[in-house]
């Protein structure tokens, strides 16, 4: 992947080249959306196992197993299902100390028409900030490849989760017909 | 496995013989000749499993309730070769069912799942569990996919169950009835070293590797 090709590659594409990349072969996911491409694009590519889990926590559940036995895993899911996890990052992936690698869909800002998604929204970052988790909101893509590139590697090495909080400003988000 | 499996089928949640799980985990562990290795759920599932010696390829799941299920799916996942059980309580399974259907969809040949049934919260007081006396979960295991899945008769039809998913591959789950006894140990409480040991058991880390 050169620095061109990253550069105005769509973002669901650095995304898949960044896990690609660094060895993160299986991805699980609770569907979201703004993350179609990104799905749909990891099931084209027979690099990756990734399939649907019925929730978010036994997504992480499954990625933790996968890291004890060898195998770098990352999870999908939209703002609201983050709601659900913080039990299992506070006793499960924190303490234990697995490179979950998060990734994010953001909903509940920047022209979000749901009040139940804005309100989840604002629980994410001072969950993750009270658990001492790793999260980066990434909203260009020009940045996109570093980042995710730097902070899988910082994850393994510290054996910490990371979240990636995408953007409306990077996916383009989920758009209110008004 | 196909045989056995419709042989046993005919047994229900209401006539199978209430068991042990201490006096069943020795049982099953009894059988494991090849590294297997077992995801512990939360509670009295881990401390029987612990008290039944502490293999390296042993993994105590100290909170997260209703995960050891998705653990050992993901120890399956990265370890084609090598057998996973997952020990799971009736509690904690019914916090986290959806597993069920996910383990079917991926019908990981070296998943086994038992279920220790007393319909009961044993861990905070006993306090009966939604279905104690109405809900199959074997039953549920086969309606979500788990084709292999099958009540434990007796002690000695246990044991030829856990021995046929060893053997013939699975997904299977075993339901064995339990008493309301308690668990005759208590895991480690440090999640780090329960982990980095059982990495070490599954020969992903070594003293070079580190």
């Amino acid at each position: 992947m050169t620095d061109t090709t990253t550069r105005q590659s769509p973002w669901h594409d650095i995304v898949r080249s960044s896990l690609k990349a660094n060895d993160v072969k299986l991805v699980v996911y609770v569907p979201d959306r703004v993350f179609t491409p990104l799905i749909q694009a990891l099931h084209t590519d027979q690099y990756f196992i990734t399939f649907a889990a019925t929730r978010e926590e036994e997504a992480l559940g499954i990625i933790t197993g996968a890291w004890m036995g060898g195998m770098r895993g990352a999870v999908l899911m939209q703002t609201s299902g983050f709601g659900t996890i913080p039990n299992a990052l506070a006793s499960l992936v924190v303490p234990s100390q697995i490179p979950a690698l998060i990734f994010v869909s953001e909903r509940g800002t920047l022209g979000e028409f749901n009040l139940g998604q804005a309100l989840v929204c604002k629980t994410m970052r001072p969950v993750l900030n009270s658990l001492a988790v790793e999260n980066i909101t990434v909203t260009r893509q020009d940045e996109l490849a570093f980042i995710l590139d730097r902070s899988i590697k910082q994850a393994v090495a510290t054996q910490a989760p990371v979240t990636f909080i995408l953007s409306p400003l990077l996916t383009g988000g989920k758009v209110f017909e008004a | 496995m196909k045989s056995a499996m419709n042989t046993k089928s005919s047994v229900s949640a209401h006539n199978a013989k209430v068991m042990n799980r201490f006096e069943l985990t020795k049982r099953l562990v009894g059988q494991l000749k090849r590294e297997e290795a077992v995801i512990g759920g939360i509670g009295n599932a881990n401390f029987d499993l612990w008290a039944s010696g502490q293999r390296p390829q042993n993994f105590y799941m100290l909170g997260s309730m209703g995960l050891a299920i998705p653990i050992a799916l993901g120890v399956a996942i990265a370890q084609p070769k090598r057998h996973v059980i997952a020990l799971e309580g009736d509690g904690s399974l019914l916090m986290q069912l959806g597993c069920l259907a996910t383990v079917a969809e991926r019908a990981p040949k070296n998943l086994t799942i038992v279920i220790w049934d007393n319909g009961i919260y044993q861990i905070t007081g006993s306090q009966p569990t939604p279905g104690a006396t109405s809900a199959d979960l074997v039953a549920v295991a086969r309606g979500a996919g788990i084709t292999q899945s099958v009540w434990a008769a007796d002690e000695a039809d246990f044991d030829s169950l856990v021995a046929a998913a060893l053997r013939d591959g699975g997904p299977t789950l075993i339901g064995a009835r339990i008493d309301g006894k308690p668990a005759v140990g208590t895991t480690e409480r440090d999640p780090v070293q329960i982990r980095e040991r059982f990495m070490r058991g599954l020969g992903v880390r070594t003293d070079s590797s580190r």
